[in-house]
């Protein structure tokens, strides 16, 4: 079968790959870009290692063929830093220790990004239900929702200021 | 090697064409049951058809009274419509169970029933509501009852060539209400152990004068339970309507044994949760009047 | 919670600073095992057998040898005949001939999963079709996955010369059972004659995995001159070096494995299973190769930890105090002899003061995937029987759970669990902690029930390595061979600091392959904040020693009278006028002084002590459909001291998590095939965020005396009460005692329609 020729925007760049037309999207990006922070913990889109906003929405890359991406705009944890000025949801995981062994923290970040820019207060259950897509096997959960209210709060108080 | 090939076709006729071309084709919506399945080896498709360039297939449009919700319509994006969300919340709420957040955010309704899981959640909700699905192929457009599409666990009544082009529903009848609800062993992330929908239509008394009642997970495809309905139609819910819906949903029961529950509380649960759901939608139908 | 505030007597002890390998880990640029990639590198992919047992007659490769772009294949015969060998892999033991088998499948498959064959080919794509082309001639043997079936004299042998070890005489049939135990104390008849309660049950769970989030993936490259390199996520470079060379039967030095970052291990990456593989498969090929498993291998093909049959009888007197306890332990050890109940044996009751005790115990081999460590390896599943019945047996004599253990907890000086006494020990700390917490007498809402549960851990000491240096700035490394699973690089990081009286971000920790660094043990155990720490602290000193001395060469004194504190030298000669001499500047001139100045230390200590949890639970049943909420949960626990206090609570928090998860979902399912039902997160449901509440921590500090700083292992401990606590919440709230785990829903609904 005939590879495809994808152009897409990856974190604000152009970027273009050729893959096979059964590829997954995460493979494309790990295998054929080297961008390596989005993680395969299941490839069934069970574990939400593999989280990127695909248009803006969340996605789990697995789940995506590498094909679907053309003409699409995709952000990926490598791009959530502004340059060398980390995210606030990054700052806040590594304040509140919110990883351990840090497989699952990308897709954690990226989530959380999505959640805060369509809710920025979200309650404790709808940050809950909101991340039951990431498995975490190291912290159990606690710290990671303290550190998505901890960003929500300070994100918050930016806008207030700004 | 046992790579497909990937179509983005442009218009209904051009995938029409590619389906009909390959018998193994595969349409590709959400692709959230399709990738897991072609990568587990359960299926291999020798052409893949994006529905998702195809103007229309993404979106909901009023048509008619009711409304026709495009193929590849996305599950969150069902909570974004206001008057969709306010006229079918049940239906709203079911396909939002799907998964997580980035699940839904690609799978579609279109996608869950032509799965054909009998677990599937959205497909009890949308046989409540009445779904109708529009099924586009070689020999032109015909409609067909949602409960009436899956024919077996994974099988479907498409011919070769066709695919569901777009899911319509009515308009919600005054006194009108629905609810879906499942049971899973966890919160979220889990298939239905056994799901139930219902969408009444209750007068202004607040009698009963529509119902139907459909459930999942408790046999080969998801279920329309006539009596169920029935058995609640000009009652005001009292008790022992609700344990004759309850009898004729355990009567419509033929589960399996497997990995996500037993025959009997299967069955036992089909009426707890079906009971559970009556009630939402009754508050819901009580709101509407 | 987060305020970086240092306990008294300490700088940095004790608070929460940002781990140094943070950035990297939120940024995507940290490089985990399935990440790495060597130039030139080939994909491997392992053929695996669709049958629980069966004899292999023949492999025929040939086809998939031809296909373009294979480059390599390798079977059973390409693994050297090994001679039996016990091998140790820190939490767990075993034969070495084991360890190849669980690499490749030798004459027989015994478990669905099991390797038969793998392949290195240009690409992965290439790799699975040729996978499809090896021809496997397998002959079905029945199969045996259940406990009291495996026991049975007519079931299916997994192992033909297996007899069993520790009956006398040594039976002279073989059979399904590698490993009988036993101990006893005092007459467990009469002391259970004379009591006033007597609680009796039989308790069950199916195996459960760890469930890390990051598949095992390595690798390897093997030169023809011999040597070769492994890159890995593993929680022993040390002991994938071993292995590795045990199973090839060459040099240690030979091979030089670099531990990567390690996505999640719990115990279950201190062993191999691919590495052996893709160092065959790159001796074929001339090529580096890597080999990743997807996420249904590593739950049908590497080590679960043990299901379990436990009978167990205890009795008190009317006033609480326990008499005896009779105690019957068979543990499904998977498909190969294992560390199972031996654990189970010293796990169960020593917490307790027993008068007396009988306890016997088999391993049971099944065509199941052999058993590895997981995270208190075999503790938690006696525990959930002794902790079920000893809750029975508190609301039976109308004691308080709390205060019936109050009664008979262990304390400093009684007996030690393998000999000995017991240390500075913090049980009773620990009890006392709960019965004042705030959430032992909160008022509880309807259908909801509280449960409470003790439990220790043995934790480990053990071999380290810690290197430090100073570069010419002054600033710090240290480095250790110690593999950073959950934050350890910051602990030891405040160790040095702490040590060396500097500020914690002027040291940087790395750690090292296993050529640079001398020997350590895994990361596992609860060893690594105690003994890789030790060794650090013990290598700081060092440096300190050596800073004194160059500073009483600069200022042409005795080195008597130099002190260190505050990050300096500090002359303590009078006539010197109390010069001091920071770091940096000793650092500065460190190479006109004597040379650059770093120190090694080499560390076995054995002086750690066990830890002690007790966690409150309040779950609440629907009772129409056996769901279980989780409502409120507090994990008290002695962790010595708290080193870096947010990776403390985190350990605690996430073993406690994953042990709700064993007792409400988690389990192996395998169809009436023996193939395992349930290999993906879909259907192995380990919690996720929507299923739990905050998870409250209390640490109780009592330091370890022989640490420097009071450590005792955290890691651990916390994953062995949840499995009773839970059962014992939801028992209260649904009203029914439920003996088996998981208490999924539909099992829970069916004891509550059971009692009627």
């Amino acid at each position: 079968m005939t590879k495809q020729f994808v152009t897409t925007t990856v974190n604000g760049d152009t970027a273009e790959f050729i893959c096979e037309p059964g590829e997954s999207l995460l493979d494309a990006l790990r295998g054929r870009l080297q961008l390596t922070g989005s993680k395969e913990g299941c490839g069934s889109g069970d574990c939400g290692a593999c989280t990127i906003l695909l248009d803006g929405e969340m996605v789990c890359s697995c789940l995506v063929f590498a094909a679907e991406a053309e003409g699409r705009v995709i952000e990926t944890v490598e791009g959530m830093a502004d340059g060398s000025v980390l995210h606030p949801v990054q700052r806040k995981f590594l304040e509140h220790a919110a990883l351990q062994c840090g497989f699952c923290t990308p897709g954690f970040l990226v989530a959380t990004k999505a959640l805060l820019d369509h809710n920025p207060d979200p309650s404790e259950h709808e940050i809950r239900y909101w991340l039951a897509g990431n498995l975490c096997r190291c912290t159990g959960y606690d710290k990671i929702v303290r550190a998505v209210q901890d960003t929500a709060r300070e994100m918050r108080n930016e806008r207030k200021t700004a | 090697m046992p790579q497909p090939g990937y179509h983005a076709p442009e218009t209904v006729q051009q995938a029409i064409a590619l389906l009909s071309k390959e018998p193994g084709a595969r349409v590709l919506a959400g692709g959230t049951d399709l990738i897991v399945q072609m990568r587990s080896g359960r299926i291999a498709s020798p052409l893949i058809v994006d529905l998702k360039r195809i103007s229309g297939m993404i979106g909901i449009r009023a048509s008619g009274d009711g409304f026709a919700i495009g193929a590849a319509t996305p599950c969150t994006a069902l909570k974004k419509d206001a008057a969709f969300a306010a006229a079918w919340p049940g239906v709203v709420e079911a396909a939002n169970l799907i998964g997580s957040v980035q699940v839904r955010n690609r799978a579609t309704m279109a996608g869950n029933l032509c799965n054909a899981s009998p677990a599937a959640d959205s497909v009890p909700a949308l046989i409540a509501a009445g779904a109708t699905c529009l099924i586009a192929g070689p020999s032109g457009e015909r409609e067909l009852p949602v409960e009436q599409l899956a024919t077996g666990p994974g099988r479907t009544g498409l011919a070769t060539g066709e695919f569901v082009v777009e899911l319509r529903l009515p308009a919600r009848p005054k006194g009108g209400g629905d609810a879906y609800l499942r049971l899973i062993p966890r919160t979220e992330m889990d298939i239905a152990v056994v799901g139930a929908g219902a969408a009444l239509v209750i007068d202004a008394a607040g009698t009963c004068t529509a119902a139907r009642i459909s459930i999942g997970a408790v046999a080969p495809t998801a279920l329309l339970v006539a009596d169920a309905g029935a058995a609640l139609v000009g009652s005001k819910f009292d008790d022992a309507a609700l344990g004759r819906m309850g009898e004729a949903v355990r009567a419509a029961c033929s589960p399996i044994d497997d990995k996500r529950g037993t025959i009997s509380y299967r069955t036992d649960m089909a009426a707890v949760i079906a009971r559970r759901a009556v009630a939402i939608a009754r508050q819901r139908a009580g709101e509407a009047n | 919670m987060n305020a970086p505030e240092a306990k008294s007597g300490f700088r940095h002890v004790g608070t929460r600073p940002v781990r140094p390998d943070g950035i990297d880990k939120v940024t995507g640029k940290a490089i985990y095992s399935p990440d790495f990639v060597a130039p030139g590198m080939l994909q491997g992919a392992i053929l695996r057998s669709p049958h629980p047992h069966a004899r292999i007659r023949s492999i025929d490769t040939s086809k998939a040898e031809a296909l373009p772009g294979v480059k390599a294949i390798v079977t059973a015969d390409d693994f050297p005949t090994l001679k039996s060998l016990m091998v140790t892999m820190g939490e767990s033991a075993g034969n070495i001939i084991h360890v190849s088998r669980k690499c490749m499948a030798q004459g027989k498959v015994l478990y669905d999963g099991h390797a038969v064959a793998a392949v290195a080919a240009t690409s992965a794509v290439i790799a699975a079709e040729a996978l499809k082309l090896i021809e496997v001639d397998y002959e079905v043997l029945p199969h045996v996955i259940d406990i009291d079936e495996a026991m049975q004299p007519d079931a299916p042998l997994l192992h033909e010369d297996m007899v069993t070890e520790g009956v006398q005489p040594r039976p002279d049939k073989p059979s399904n059972i590698p490993t009988y135990v036993s101990k006893t104390k005092g007459d467990v008849a009469e002391a259970l004659g004379r009591a006033a309660a007597v609680v009796e049950g039989r308790y069950s769970m199916p195996m459960v995995h760890q469930g890390y989030i990051e598949p095992h993936a390595c690798v390897a490259s093997w030169n023809a001159d011999g040597q070769a390199n492994i890159w890995c996520s593993t929680q022993g470079a040390f002991v994938v070096r071993m292995l590795t060379a045990s199973v090839l039967g060459i040099s240690q030095a030979d091979i030089r494995v670099t531990p990567l970052e390690i996505g999640g291990g719990f115990g279950g990456k201190t062993t191999v299973y691919l590495e052996p593989v893709a160092m065959l498969l790159s001796r074929k090929s001339g090529r580096p190769v890597r080999l990743a498993m997807t996420r249904e291998e590593v739950f049908r093909a590497s080590g679960p930890a043990p299901g379990v049959q436990i009978d167990f009888k205890i009795g008190a007197t009317a006033d609480g105090y326990l008499l005896g306890a009779d105690l019957s332990m068979k543990y499904n050890v998977g498909a190969f002899p294992g560390n199972g109940v031996q654990v189970g044996l010293i796990t169960a009751l020593y917490h307790y003061r027993f008068e007396s005790f009988a306890m016997h115990g088999w391993n049971v081999v099944t065509n199941m995937p052999g058993i590895h460590a997981y995270r208190a390896p075999c503790a938690p599943q006696v525990n959930f029987a002794v902790e079920s019945a000893i809750d029975e047996l508190a609301y039976k004599l109308g004691i308080d759970p709390i205060e019936l253990r109050l009664k008979n907890a262990v304390v400093p000086g009684d007996p030690g669990f393998t000999g000995g006494t017991l240390g500075e020990i913090g049980f009773v700390e620990c009890l006392e902690a709960a019965k004042a917490h705030p959430h032992y007498s909160a008022p509880l809402g309807p259908n909801q029930g509280r449960g409470v549960a003790a439990s220790y851990w043995i934790n480990a000491g053990g071999p380290s390595v810690a290197a430090v240096s100073l570069a010419e700035d002054g600033s710090v490394l240290v480095t250790t061979g110690s593999p950073d699973i959950g934050g350890s690089r910051a602990s030891m990081a405040i160790m040095a600091a702490e040590t060396l009286c500097i500020p914690y971000e002027k040291v940087r920790v790395t750690i090292a392959d296993t050529s640079a660094i001398g020997f350590s043990m895994v990361t596992g155990g609860s060893r690594t904040t105690y003994a890789t720490g030790k060794a650090v602290i013990e290598a700081a000193e060092t440096i300190i020693s050596i800073m004194k001395a160059r500073a009483a060469g600069m200022w042409g004194v005795d080195v008597a009278d130099v002190a260190w504190g505050d990050g300096e030298a500090i002359c303590l000669d009078p006539a010197k006028d109390n010069q001091r001499l920071p770091i940096g500047k000793i650092a500065a001139r460190m190479n006109n002084t004597g040379g650059p100045i770093s120190a090694e230390a080499s560390v076995n200590p054995h002086d750690y002590l066990p830890a002690f949890g007790v966690h409150i639970c309040d779950s609440e049943v629907d009772p129409e459909t056996g769901q279980t909420t989780i409502v409120r949960y507090t994990a008290i626990q002695d962790v010595g001291r708290a080193i870096h206090a947010d990776y403390c609570e985190g350990q605690i928090q996430g073993g406690a998590v994953q042990g709700i998860g064993w007792a409400l979902n988690e389990a192996f399912i395998h169809d009436k095939a023996g193939r395992l039902d349930n290999p993906g997160f879909l259907d192995y449901r380990v919690p996720v965020c929507s299923d739990l509440p905050m998870i409250d921590t209390v640490m109780v500090e009592k330091p370890n005396p022989a640490h420097p700083f009071g450590v005792k292992g955290v890691g651990e401990v916390p994953i062995v009460p949840p499995l009773a606590t839970v059962a014992n919440a939801v028992s209260r709230a649904a009203g029914v005692r439920i003996r088996d785990l998981p208490l999924s829903p539909d099992r829970v609904y069916s004891a509550i329609k059971s009692k009627g």
